[in-house]
C-alpha cells in the first residue's frame, strides 16, 4: 500500500494545528509576564498566581465550579451510560425514537435555548436557583456526550462475550457487573472526563440556571473578561489548562495501556 | 437476582435515562412555548398569566384565554429581529464554509498520514476542545485587541503603519467561531475519510483516472457523510453562539444568541426572550432532523 | 436424551427454524449441516437457551427448558468467536464457570489445573487471551465449556478460525475427548468434511427443516433427496424417467441407465439419477457405459477429475484415483473415454 503523504498535506496539517495552538501557547507565556501591561513583556514572574491566591471571590468561584463538575459528571455518567446500553440494548422499547432524539439533541443545541429552557423549568418549579439547579442542568448536557462516548464502545463489543458469560452460568446483572463493566470501563472513564470538563467550561448554561450564591468560575472570568484583559485571568486560565492537561495525560497513559493489549490481540497469530 | 429482578434491572436502565431527559430536556421547551405566548409584566415571575390549578376548569379556561400571541407580533414588526436572526445565519453559514476549506485538507493529511502518527494527530485536535471554551476566547482578546500580538506583528512585518482594530468586527467573530469549532470539523471528516480503502484510489488509477480526478471522483464523494456530519455539527449551535460574538464582536448588530441573553438578562422581558427561542428552534428544525437522521443510522450501521 | 419437539422460530417474516424435531441420545456426537442460514446456529442456540423457541419446546431429560435462561441449564457452548473475556487470564476464564458455581477455592483450583492440562494449556493460566496463538485460544474456549462437566457441549463452527492443518489435528484431538470423557456433543458447522469425520449422526438442515438425518455414510452414499445429494460432495445428476421394465432410468441422450429403482415408483415416473464421480471409471466394464470427451482435466495429486462431455450436450464427472506413481493425470484433453458404472453405484431420486 503507498501512502503517499504530500508536501500540501505536510503545509495544511502544520498550519492547522499551529492555528489551533499559537493563542493558547501566548495565553499562557504572557501569565508569567511581569508587567501589569499585558502587552509589554516585564521578564518572567509568577505575581499574578500569587495575586490569584488572594482573590476569594476567584477561590470561591473555582470550588464552587469543581464541586458541581464532581457531582455533575458523576450524576452524567451514570445517567449516559444507562442511556447508551439503553440505545445498544437489543431490547426494544416504547418511544426509542424520542428517546434517541432528545439524547442527541442536546450535543448541537445552542446553549442559550438549552439555558433558558432549563431556568423557565426551574422557575416554574419554584425551587430556589444555585448549586443544584447549576448541577441538574450540567448533568442533562453532559450526559449525552457520555451516552456517546460509550455507545461508541458498546457498538464494537462482541455480544458473544456477554453470552459465554450466561452460558457459564452468570445472571444478567453479575455478567454485566463482570464482564461488561470491566471492558467498557476505559469509555466510561472518558465520558466522566469530558462531562467534568464540559461542565467546568460551561457558561451559558450556569449563567441561566444559577441564584445567588453560587457563581462559577467561567461566570466569574467573563465579567472580568468583559472589563479588559486583565494578567490575573491569564493566570487562572493556564492553570485550568494544566488541570486539563494533567487529567487528559492520566486518561491517555491508561487508554494507551489498553490500546496496546488490543492490538497485541489484534496481532497476534491466528 | 431473580429473573423479575432482571427484568426490573433493564427496564430501570431505559426508564431512569429517559425520564430525566424528559423532564430536564423536553418538558422546559414546552415551558419555554408556553411562556413565549405569555405577556410581561413587572413581577415574580415576570409574565402573565400564571396557570391556576386550584381554579379547576374554569381556571384553565382563564389562563387560555389569556394566552397571547403579542410577543410573535412584536418580533415580526421590529426589523432588529430578523436582522439579528439573518446574521446568526449568515455567520453560521460562512463560518462553516471557511471551516470545511480548512478543516478538509487537515483531516485529509491526517488520514493520508503515516498509520501509528494518526492516533497522535487526532489527540492534538482534540486537545484544545478540552482546554475552556471560554479560555480560548479570550485568548484572541490578547492577540486582537489594539495593542496586541497581531497588531504588534504586523507593523513589525511593516504590513501596517497603524495599529489596526481587529476586535469588536465580525472578522472577529469568524477567527472566533472557526477556531472554537475547528475539531467538531475535522474530526467527522478524519472519521469519513481514514475508512476509506487506499484500493479505491488504486482501482481508480488503474482504471485510467488520474489522481486529482480520483480525489474528486472517490475521496470526496465517499466523504459526503463526514462533510454532512461536520458542517452540521459547527453550523446548528454557532447559529445560537453566544460568547464569541458577545466577547470579540461589535455591539452594533447582534447575533442571535446575543439578543437573547439581552432581552433576558437585561431586558427582563422572559416572554420575549422565549419566543425569540421558539423561532431560533424553529430555524434549526431542518438542519436538527438531519443531524438526527445522521445519528441515528450512525447507530444502526455500527450495530450491523 | 435432547428432544426437539416441533420447534419453531421466526425472525420477522423467515422461518429460521421451522417444526422441528429432532431426539439426540445420551452420548452421542450429532453434527447440525447445513449451507449458511439454514437455521442450524439457531436451533442450537435455542438449545443453549439464547433462543426461546416461538412454537414446540425443548426437552432436556424428559423435562421442558424452553422458558429455562442459559444461566441455568447444564449445557455449554463453545463459542465461533471463542468469546474468551479478554480482561481475564486464561486460568480465570476456565474458572469463571465453577465460580458462579459457587464450589470452594480449593475445588475450582484442582478443577482448573485439570481442564489446563486436559488442554495441553498446562504453564499458560497466567496468560491473558490475546497473548496465546489462535490454536491455543481455541483450546482454552473448549476448556472454559468442558469445566462445569456440562450434560451436553455445543460446539457453534469450533474451527472456522483454524487453518486446515490445524483443523485437521483439533477434529481427532475432539474425538478422543469425547471418546474419554463421554459427553453428548452438538457441533454447528457448514463443513461436511468435518461433520462426517466426527459426527455419529448427521442432520441436515435446509430453511429451517431437517432434510435427512443418519450416519455419515449413509447420509453421503443413501441422500434421500436431489437437494441432499447435491449438497454432500459431488455428484452427476441426469434426468429421465423410470425405464418401462423397472431396470433402470431411461434417458433421452444416453439412452437406459441401470440402476437399483426404489419400491414404489412406476415406469415413467420423472426421477433423476444421482452418481458420484468417484464411482464411475474410466473403462467399458460396467453395467452402464457412456462414450465422450475429455473436456476438462484437474490433476489434484491423490486424484484426477476428468470432465467428459456426452451425448445431449450433457457432462459428466469422473474422479479417478492416482493409485499408480504416474506423471500425471492418465487422460488428457479430447482423450475419447468410455465412462462406465455398475448398477448398484447410481441412486434414482425424485426429480
Amino acid at each position: 500500500m503507498t501512502r503517499r503523504f504530500s508536501s500540501f498535506n505536510m503545509v495544511s496539517l502544520t498550519l492547522g494545528l499551529a492555528f489551533l495552538y499559537l493563542p493558547i501557547a501566548i495565553l499562557i507565556i504572557y501569565s508569567f509576564n511581569a508587567s501589569r501591561l499585558v502587552t509589554v513583556w516585564g521578564g518572567w514572574s509568577l505575581r499574578w498566581y500569587a495575586a490569584l491566591l488572594e482573590d476569594s471571590a476567584m477561590l470561591a468561584a473555582a470550588w464552587t465550579t469543581l464541586r458541581i463538575a464532581l457531582m455533575s459528571a458523576t450524576a452524567a455518567t451514570v445517567l449516559g451510560t444507562m442511556a447508551a446500553l439503553a440505545l445498544t440494548g437489543r431490547r426494544r422499547f416504547h418511544g426509542r425514537t424520542l428517546f434517541a432524539g432528545m439524547v442527541y439533541a442536546p450535543l448541537v443545541m445552542p446553549e442559550v435555548i438549552t439555558g433558558l429552557s432549563l431556568l423557565l423549568l426551574f422557575v416554574a418549579l419554584d425551587v430556589d436557583r444555585g448549586f443544584w439547579t447549576v448541577t441538574i442542568a450540567h448533568t442533562t448536557l453532559t450526559m449525552c456526550f457520555v451516552t456517546v462516548v460509550v455507545q461508541s464502545r458498546l457498538a464494537t463489543f462482541d455480544r458473544s462475550l456477554t453470552e459465554a458469560a450466561q452460558d457459564l452460568g452468570a445472571t444478567p446483572g453479575r455478567t454485566f457487573f463482570l464482564v461488561t463493566l470491566p471492558l467498557i470501563f476505559p469509555a466510561i472513564a472518558a465520558g466522566w472526563m469530558l462531562a467534568f470538563t464540559l461542565s467546568i467550561d460551561d457558561l451559558v448554561i450556569a449563567s441561566f440556571t444559577t441564584g445567588p450564591g453560587a457563581t462559577t468560575l467561567p461566570i466569574r472570568i467573563y465579567s472580568e473578561v468583559r472589563l479588559g484583559v486583565k494578567p490575573e485571568i491569564n493566570a487562572i486560565c493556564t492553570l485550568m489548562i494544566a488541570t486539563v492537561a494533567v487529567g487528559l495525560t492520566v486518561v491517555s497513559l491508561i487508554g494507551k495501556r489498553n490500546a496496546a493489549r488490543r492490538q497485541r490481540a489484534a496481532g497476534a497469530p491466528l | 437476582m431473580s429473573a423479575g429482578d432482571q427484568q426490573r434491572g433493564g427496564r430501570l436502565t431505559v426508564a431512569l435515562p429517559y425520564l430525566w431527559l424528559l423532564a430536564f430536556f423536553l418538558v422546559p421547551f414546552v415551558i419555554v412555548l408556553r411562556i413565549s405566548v405569555s405577556e410581561t409584566v413587572i413581577a415574580q415571575p415576570p409574565y402573565l398569566p400564571v396557570l391556576d390549578w386550584s381554579q379547576g376548569l374554569s381556571g384553565f379556561y382563564d389562563f387560555a384565554s389569556a394566552l397571547t400571541l403579542e410577543t410573535y407580533r412584536l418580533l415580526a414588526s421590529d426589523t432588529i429581529y430578523l436582522l439579528s436572526y439573518l446574521k446568526s445565519v449568515q455567520v453560521a453559514a460562512l463560518s462553516t464554509l471557511m471551516l470545511l476549506a480548512l478543516g478538509f485538507p487537515m483531516a485529509y493529511a491526517m488520514a493520508r498520514a503515516p498509520r501509528r502518527l494518526q492516533p497522535v494527530l487526532v489527540l492534538l485536535v482534540i486537545l484544545p476542545f478540552w482546554t475552556s471554551f471560554l479560555i480560548r476566547i479570550y485568548a484572541w482578546i490578547n492577540i486582537l485587541q489594539r495593542d496586541g500580538l497581531l497588531n504588534d506583528v504586523l507593523m513589525a512585518l511593516g504590513i501596517i503603519s497603524q495599529p489596526a482594530a481587529w476586535l469588536a468586527s465580525d472578522t472577529a467573530i469568524y477567527i472566533g467561531v472557526v477556531y472554537s469549532y475547528l475539531p467538531f470539523m475535522v474530526l467527522p471528516l478524519y472519521a469519513a475519510l481514514e475508512k476509506q480503502d487506499e484500493s479505491f484510489l488504486e482501482a481508480a488509477a488503474d482504471l485510467g483516472c488520474p489522481r486529482w480526478r480520483a480525489f474528486w471522483l472517490v475521496t470526496v464523494p465517499l466523504a459526503m457523510r463526514g462533510v454532512f456530519a461536520g458542517c452540521l455539527l459547527c453550523f446548528i449551535p454557532v447559529v445560537g453562539e453566544f460568547v464569541i460574538p458577545d466577547l470579540l464582536g461589535s455591539s452594533e448588530s447582534l447575533m442571535i444568541g446575543q439578543t437573547l441573553w439581552t432581552e433576558f438578562f437585561g431586558n427582563k422581558d422572559w416572554p420575549l426572550a422565549s419566543a425569540l427561542a421558539v423561532v431560533l428552534l424553529m430555524v434549526l428544525v431542518v438542519p436538527l432532523m438531519i443531524y438526527e437522521r445522521l445519528q441515528q443510522r450512525e447507530l444502526d450501521g455500527a450495530r450491523r | 436424551m435432547v428432544r426437539f419437539d416441533r420447534v419453531g422460530r421466526r425472525f420477522g417474516s423467515v422461518a429460521a427454524v421451522d417444526d422441528l424435531s429432532l431426539d439426540i441420545a445420551a452420548n452421542e456426537f450429532v453434527a447440525l449441516l447445513g449451507p449458511s442460514g439454514c437455521g442450524k446456529t439457531t436451533l442450537l442456540r435455542m438449545l443453549a437457551g439464547f433462543e426461546t423457541p416461538d412454537t414446540g419446546r425443548v426437552l432436556l431429560d424428559g423435562k421442558d427448558i424452553s422458558a429455562v435462561p442459559p444461566y441455568r441449564r447444564p449445557v455449554n457452548m463453545m463459542f465461533q468467536s471463542y468469546a474468551l473475556f479478554p480482561h481475564l487470564t486464561v486460568a480465570g476464564n476456565i474458572a469463571f464457570g465453577l465460580k458462579r458455581e459457587g464450589l470452594p477455592r480449593g475445588e475450582i483450583e484442582t478443577r482448573v489445573a485439570e481442564m489446563l492440562a486436559l488442554a495441553r494449556l498446562t504453564g499458560l493460566g497466567e496468560r491473558k487471551p490475546d497473548q496465546l496463538s489462535g490454536g491455543q485460544r481455541q483450546r482454552v474456549a473448549l476448556a472454559r465449556s468442558l469445566a462445569k462437566r456440562p450434560r451436553v457441549l455445543l460446539l457453534d463452527e469450533p474451527m472456522a478460525a483454524l487453518d486446515r492443518k490445524l483443523r485437521e489435528e483439533t477434529q481427532f484431538e475432539l474425538m478422543e475427548l469425547r471418546r474419554r470423557l463421554g459427553l453428548t456433543f452438538v457441533i454447528v458447522t457448514h463443513d461436511q468434511e468435518e461433520a462426517m469425520v466426527m459426527a455419529d449422526r448427521i442432520a441436515l438442515m435446509d430453511k429451517g427443516r431437517i432434510v435427512q438425518t443418519g450416519a455419515p455414510a449413509e447420509i453421503y452414499e443413501r441422500p434421500r433427496t436431489r437437494w441432499a445429494a447435491q449438497f454432500i460432495g459431488d455428484i452427476n445428476i441426469i434426468e429421465g424417467r423410470v425405464a418401462a421394465d423397472g431396470s433402470g432410468v431411461a434417458t433421452d441422450a444416453l439412452g437406459l441407465l441401470r440402476a437399483p429403482v426404489p419400491a414404489g415408483l412406476k415406469p415413467g415416473d420423472a426421477v433423476v439419477l444421482a452418481v458420484r464421480p468417484e464411482k464411475i471409471a474410466l473403462a467399458t466394464s460396467g453395467d452402464n457405459n457412456v462414450a465422450g470427451t475429455v473436456s476438462e482435466v484437474g490433476y489434484r495429486g491423490d486424484k484426477s477429475l476428468y470432465k467428459v462431455a456426452v451425448a445431449g450436450g450433457l457432462s459428466m464427472k469422473a474422479a479417478v484415483a492416482n493409485a499408480v506413481r504416474a506423471g500425471g493425470p492418465a487422460m488428457g484433453l479430447n482423450d475419447r473415454v468410455t465412462l462406465s458404472w455398475p448398477a448398484d453405484a447410481g441412486l434414482v431420486l425424485p426429480p
